[in-house]
């Protein structure tokens, strides 16, 4: 468990770009009549994409308004899962798993590559308003650690030097390919090639 | 080593297509219709007999599982719902299935749910998982275009609706119960037991939750017989698997293999053997994070099933192998196990909310040695406290490693503890 609150500084005003309402109804209609609650966490998420990476009260808001709930059951939806950032982030997220399988394959060089190159502290905007950067748990691609999320994406087989090379890259308006880098291995094979599933019998 | 032929997973690295199209050539969607024909029953005798454990880590027979749903409804719909809440760390199995033979997963989800007379399912995805996610949710979209599913599904009168849903990063949401409050909408906090989500799951009707692989290669059972799967592995351990290597071996990697598989030969065929040769070996944890580790010398011959790994204590868990060499701290590795467990616990029972921040907090001192000998003892004793004492088994998973720790590198602690103070005894060379 860790304490999570709002952030002090909140906005006034939350609402839906056109496209957004309508995949919510989409949303919304995929659980049985009276059960729109379901949808919180998939709305939620929408509306922090949408608002660059966080979540605020109007949205916290708005959101209970169209599910008909009350504030206080999206609030603690919320403060309860950790990917609704309850502050600003950088205009990407650098989530770095540190959990033991990444931690044994060398994720501190992950982390002192972002602190060097992004900000000393977590969860705290560079000086250019383009990263931020955070620890997070397991990130479910073991056989490929250390690696980070970034936006929807992981970059895998990471090391101190593929991570600064990742964060220059993505500073400078670039998107290098997802997946393992800098090593030859498809996905979660092996490095240097399949020993299963090769046809050859 | 278990053939190409005989594997479920054909596409595990992802070197076709995921798409319907491929997924087809490669068996998928193959006649379902006739495997929903053989009817409700025969399906879960199938399954029954196939011997399949469920693979999300608990190991319950899958088949049973199903037979506890309701045969004739009380006016309640029954449902599916998917584990893919894949959070244990050392496991990533399911992320595969899902990215790169999502149809697999699909088909099993139609044959599961006609086989426990469900006409939804939903598939709860993690929600880091957002590629995943995508893909599964365009293979759905195929499935329905292709007549696959939805109404009168693969021509065989029965009408299947299947949706995808994800959370928002919650451990705790892998358990099932919590799953289904997730799904409903709330924090993902375990529910008592019973009811069990067979009698009251999601929306207060019958439920079965199985892990993403259970259901994925239940047509591949069904298709090529229970005698086929059950003749992998040793008897109650039955089938092939996922197995998840990670750590320090030489070439990290996923591969499906037979049951019962030893550890050792699972780690030097697949992974390129432990960095530096196996004798570098110091420990393995056999199970993701929640089974006790094991030192080299079970490692050297223990097997990769759920009996064998419970005879020395530990269990097959997801069959997340991961592995440690000697240069590895072993008291700071499973003290980040305890940072984990801190971090996801759902506060909802104190033994679990307060243990797991006091557990973490003693072997942050103990990975620097500021204790005291008897502290091992009582931090035992907690663990102790802990397991048994919650509604769900996050405080067995967060006391079980630390347990494997003191009861196999008790002396490593006690070193440290000396070194610290200074007192450390002279080797005999010096």
């Amino acid at each position: 468990m860790s304490l999570r609150r709002l952030h002090p500084q909140q906005p006034k005003h939350f609402a839906w770009t056109a496209d957004n309402a309508l995949w919510a109804d989409r949303q919304i209609a995929k659980y049985p009549p009276g059960r729109q609650a379901s949808a919180v966490v998939p709305l939620l998420w929408r509306a922090q994409e949408q608002n660059g990476g966080h979540v605020t009260e109007p949205m916290i808001a708005l959101i209970a308004q169209q599910l008909g709930l009350s504030r206080i059951r999206v609030l603690e939806i919320a403060t309860f899962y950790t990917m609704f950032n309850l502050k600003p982030v950088g205009q990407h997220l650098i989530q770095v798993c540190t959990t033991t399988p990444c931690m044994l394959r060398g994720s501190a060089d992950v982390v002192a590559a972002c602190k060097k190159h992004i900000h000393p502290n977590p969860e705290t905007v560079s000086a250019d308003g383009k990263m931020s950067w955070m620890e997070v748990e397991c990130l479910g691609a073991c056989v490929n650690a250390p690696l980070v999320q970034v936006e929807d994406d992981y970059y895998e087989d990471l090391d101190g030097p593929k991570t600064e090379a990742l964060i220059e890259a993505l500073r400078k308006g670039q998107r290098p390919k997802p997946g393992p880098q800098g090593i030859n291995r498809l996905n979660s094979a092996p490095e240097g090639g399949a020993l299963t599933l090769t046809g050859k019998e | 080593m278990l053939a190409d032929k005989d594997r479920i997973f054909t596409n595990l690295y992802g070197q076709h297509d995921w798409r319907l199209e491929a997924a087809r050539q490669r068996g998928a969607w193959d006649n379902t219709k006739a495997l929903i024909e053989r009817g409700h029953d025969a399906i879960i005798n199938e399954m029954k007999k196939s011997g399949l454990r469920g693979r999300g880590g608990a190991g319950f027979p899958t088949g049973l599982k199903w037979s506890f749903m309701p045969k004739q409804s009380d006016g309640r719909p029954s449902y599916l719902v998917v584990n893919a809440d894949e959070s244990e760390p050392g496991t990533c199995k399911d992320r595969d299935i899902m990215r790169h033979d999502p149809h697999l997963l699909i088909e099993g989800c139609l044959v599961a749910s006609f086989a426990m007379r469900a006409h939804a399912c939903y598939i709860y995805v993690r929600g880091e998982f957002r590629r995943e996610y995508k893909i599964v949710e365009a293979a759905i979209e195929e499935a329905y275009a292709a007549g696959l599913i939805g109404k009168n599904a693969c021509g065989s009168g029965w009408d299947f609706d299947c949706y995808v849903h994800h959370g928002a990063g919650a451990y705790i949401c892998g358990e099932e119960t919590a799953l289904i409050e997730s799904l409903e909408g709330k924090k993902g906090m375990p529910r008592l037991k019973p009811p069990f989500p067979a009698n009251v799951g999601l929306y207060g009707c019958p439920t079965t939750v199985n892990n993403v692989e259970s259901i994925a290669v239940a047509p591949t059972i069904l298709r090529r017989g229970a005698e086929w799967f059950s003749s992998f592995g040793r008897p109650n351990n039955a089938g092939t698997k996922v197995f998840c290597i990670s750590g320090h071996v030489n070439r990290p990697c996923n591969v499906e293999e037979a049951m019962s598989i030893p550890l050792r030969e699972l780690i030097e065929k697949h992974a390129g053997g432990v960095r530096g040769g196996w004798d570098n070996l110091l420990a393995v944890i056999p199970g993701g994070s929640s089974v006790p580790l094991l030192p080299k010398a079970i490692c050297d011959t223990v097997l990769m099933d759920f009996d064998a790994l419970r005879d020395v204590q530990s269990g097959l868990g997801t069959a997340g192998v991961v592995v440690m060499d000697k240069s590895t701290d072993v008291i700071a590795a499973i003290a980040r196990l305890s940072r984990f467990y801190k971090h996801e616990s759902c506060g909802q029972c104190t033994p679990c909310r307060e243990g797991t921040g006091w557990i973490w907090r003693v072997m942050e001192r103990l990975v620097r040695g500021e204790a005291d000998p008897s502290e091992i003892d009582l931090l035992f004793e907690v663990t102790k406290q802990v397991e048994g004492h919650t509604i769900c088994a996050l405080g067995d998973a967060a006391a079980w490693p630390i347990q494997g720790l003191i009861r196999h590198f008790r002396p490593v602690i006690e070193e440290r503890i000396r070194t610290k103070r200074g007192t450390a005894k002279p080797m005999a060379a010096e």
